[in-house]
């Protein structure tokens, strides 16, 4: 089993498999076997179209938090130049769940703000697994604030399975931490525009994402609780997490129909980390299209915007 | 149970095998924290505070704001909201057979209930969770009924007052109750703005999406003595990091040492003392009552 496939990708492994070994059997003994490499190619891609149109809300989950899915460090080397990462919530720490610094979209300061899962081990160890203690909170909440007064618009990049459940981070008042960034960001007087890169998870993502501008990649997801969270818990079972991501609506198809994010950035063929340079150049142009609407209002409009915005969340009937 | 077994003394009554959980409801009641089989009307006077170990039982949002208001005049906001099942939710059951067991079982409509009102004659808006409805979760309603509490505050220059108790948000409204910790977090922005206080009371248990939003942005942040207070609960803690919790944690002792929670007031004592805070904040003078 190929490790940088998933379960439901693995009938594309193989094929994927075979036009490599007819690759190498071609160049090893001087064949030409182009034509049956070509026509093996075309049906791969055939067979990813096909699987990848018909993803449950369970897969696309998977392919959210793929391995090999580009992360916010990906986006800021790609999307932007002279980034100056700025570290530390003055107070206590600094967290490595959440990256943030000054940088520079097409030539226009910008604050950018995101989680930060790692690749491998001792990365994502030191990053802890994206998952961002109360100081990741605050320090963003400082840099927000920074962006405020030098009316810098803010970007934030949201991939995280959910804010960290540890003793430390109760201690130092993680419930606070994200509390005090949603009321900051309400009535924060310069746009913020967040995107959903990977994994949208719980509070812990909305602390980043209270914004005038919400945009989803088209494989990333966004939920009050992990699927397998929420399956624990009212299924009894984490292993029912396809019937929870199912029942949760938890895809960018999903929470469009329902009004809550503004715009869907599609992916390539088979993902994001199929090709990291084309999602971070569509993403790129979204976001240029966006804080050229929001530059439009005066502050004062857009952070009455975002605030009539706010009230309208919810679904209710009055007798 | 008979007439004998009523009379006999709590230590000899625990001490009957089988008796141990059949406290009847009613008459009697037993007490969660002591385990002291008590007479209903006794707790009931005393605010449903154990009279023997002070345990702060778990109470209704509408006995907790009849004890907390005045008597008059009262009130209510947004009674008239009803939540809906707008994702088609169902797991073992569908959420809308969930919403109408909970309404059943608390007479309520939803997990919050928000008054005008007035504490020893200061006016007010109170909000408070039912915590038997769906585990005071935050759906639409709760955050819209908090919401309209606020407004009613912004119009007539009022201080909000809030009891939590919830286990977060509604998981059966997905998403939407999710964004309900920002649309309650902002409305406080303009209660700030006009100067208006809130005062936030934490009760047990106040746990995830309502902690981590409007209860731990209060101008004032009171708990009760002992309540569960946190953003992850005890057990998700334990079972995903592998870390033995210390005595105490996520108690509002431990709030308070930690600087998350001001003050921790009896259940006894919330309502003058709620009214002193709000006096000196809102530069009352005393009120006839208080000033002979």
């Amino acid at each position: 089993m190929n490790p940088n496939y998933l379960d439901f990708e693995q009938s594309i492994a193989d094929l994927e498999a075979k036009i490599e070994a007819l690759r190498t059997a071609g160049s090893e003994r001087d064949l030409n076997l182009n034509e049956e490499i070509n026509r093996l190619r075309s049906k791969s891609r055939k067979l990813t179209e096909s699987i990848f149109t018909n993803l449950t809300p369970w897969q696309i989950s998977q392919l959210a938090r793929h391995p090999l899915r580009p992360f916010t460090l990906d986006y800021v080397k790609r999307l932007f130049t002279d980034f100056e990462e700025l570290h530390g919530d003055r107070a206590y720490a600094d967290d490595p769940a959440i990256v943030s610094g000054l940088a520079k979209l097409e030539g226009r300061p910008v604050m950018v703000i995101g989680h930060q899962k790692g690749r491998d081990t001792r990365e994502k160890l030191r990053r802890n697994f994206g998952m961002p203690r109360p100081e990741g909170y605050r320090k963003a909440m400082r840099l927000m604030k920074m962006a405020e007064r030098f009316k810098i618009p803010v970007l934030t990049f949201i991939d995280t399975p959910g804010a960290y459940p540890g003793v430390g981070a109760e201690e130092r008042g993680q419930s606070e931490a994200i509390a005090r960034n949603l009321y900051v960001m309400a009535g924060l007087r310069t746009p913020i525009v967040s995107t959903v890169i990977g994994e949208g998870g719980s509070g812990g993502a909305l602390a980043i994402g209270v914004c005038d501008r919400m945009l989803m990649l088209q494989y990333s997801t966004y939920s009050v609780i992990s699927p397998e969270g929420c399956a624990s818990i009212l299924w009894k079972s984490a292993s029912k997490a396809s019937e929870a991501a199912e029942a949760m609506g938890i895809t960018a198809h999903r929470l469009l129909e329902l009004g809550l994010i503004d715009e869907i950035v599609s992916e390539p063929l088979g993902g994001a980390h199929r090709d990291m340079d084309s999602i971070a150049a569509t993403l790129k142009q979204s976001l240029l299209a966006v804080l050229d609407q929001l530059d439009a209002l005066s502050t004062d409009a857009l952070v009455q915007a975002r605030f009539t915005r706010l009230m309208q969340y919810g679904k209710y009937e009055e007798a | 149970m008979s007439w004998f077994e009523k009379l006999l003394p709590p230590k000899i009554k625990s001490a009957t095998p089988g008796e141990k959980k059949a406290v009847p409801e009613g008459l009697w009641r037993k007490c969660p924290g002591c385990g002291a089989v008590l007479y209903s009307a006794e707790i009931e006077s005393n605010s449903d505070v154990c009279p023997k170990c002070a345990h702060h039982m778990r109470i209704g949002a509408r006995r907790r704001l009849d004890l907390f208001l005045d008597k008059e005049p009262r009130s209510e906001i947004g009674a008239g909201l009803q939540p809906v099942d707008a994702l088609k939710f169902k797991d073992s059951k569908k959420y809308k057979d969930r919403l109408t067991e909970a309404q059943k079982s608390t007479g309520e409509k939803d997990a919050l209930v928000v008054m005008q009102g007035a504490v020893e004659e200061v006016p007010v808006v109170a909000a408070a969770f039912e915590f038997g409805f769906m585990g005071g979760s935050m759906g639409s309603v709760v955050g819209e009924r908090f919401v309209r509490g606020v407004s009613v505050c912004l119009e007539q220059n009022l201080p909000m007052v809030c009891f939590s108790a919830s286990g977060g948000a509604r998981m059966q409204e997905a998403l939407l109750s999710l964004m309900q910790m920002a649309k309650t977090s902002a409305a406080l922005t303009r209660l700030s703005e006009q100067g208006l206080p809130f005062i936030s009371v934490l009760t047990d248990p106040t746990m995830g999406g309502v902690s981590a939003s409007f209860a731990m942005l209060g101008d004032v942040i009171v708990a009760e003595p002992k309540a569960l207070i946190g953003f992850a609960g005890p057990r998700v803690i334990e079972q995903t990091v592998r870390e033995t919790l210390p005595e105490g944690f996520q108690r509002s002792e431990f709030l308070v040492e930690h600087g998350a929670v001001d003050i921790i007031i009896d259940r006894r004592e919330l309502r003058p003392r709620i009214a002193s805070l709000l006096s000196m904040l809102l530069r009352r003078p005393a009120s006839s009552s208080t000033a002979a």
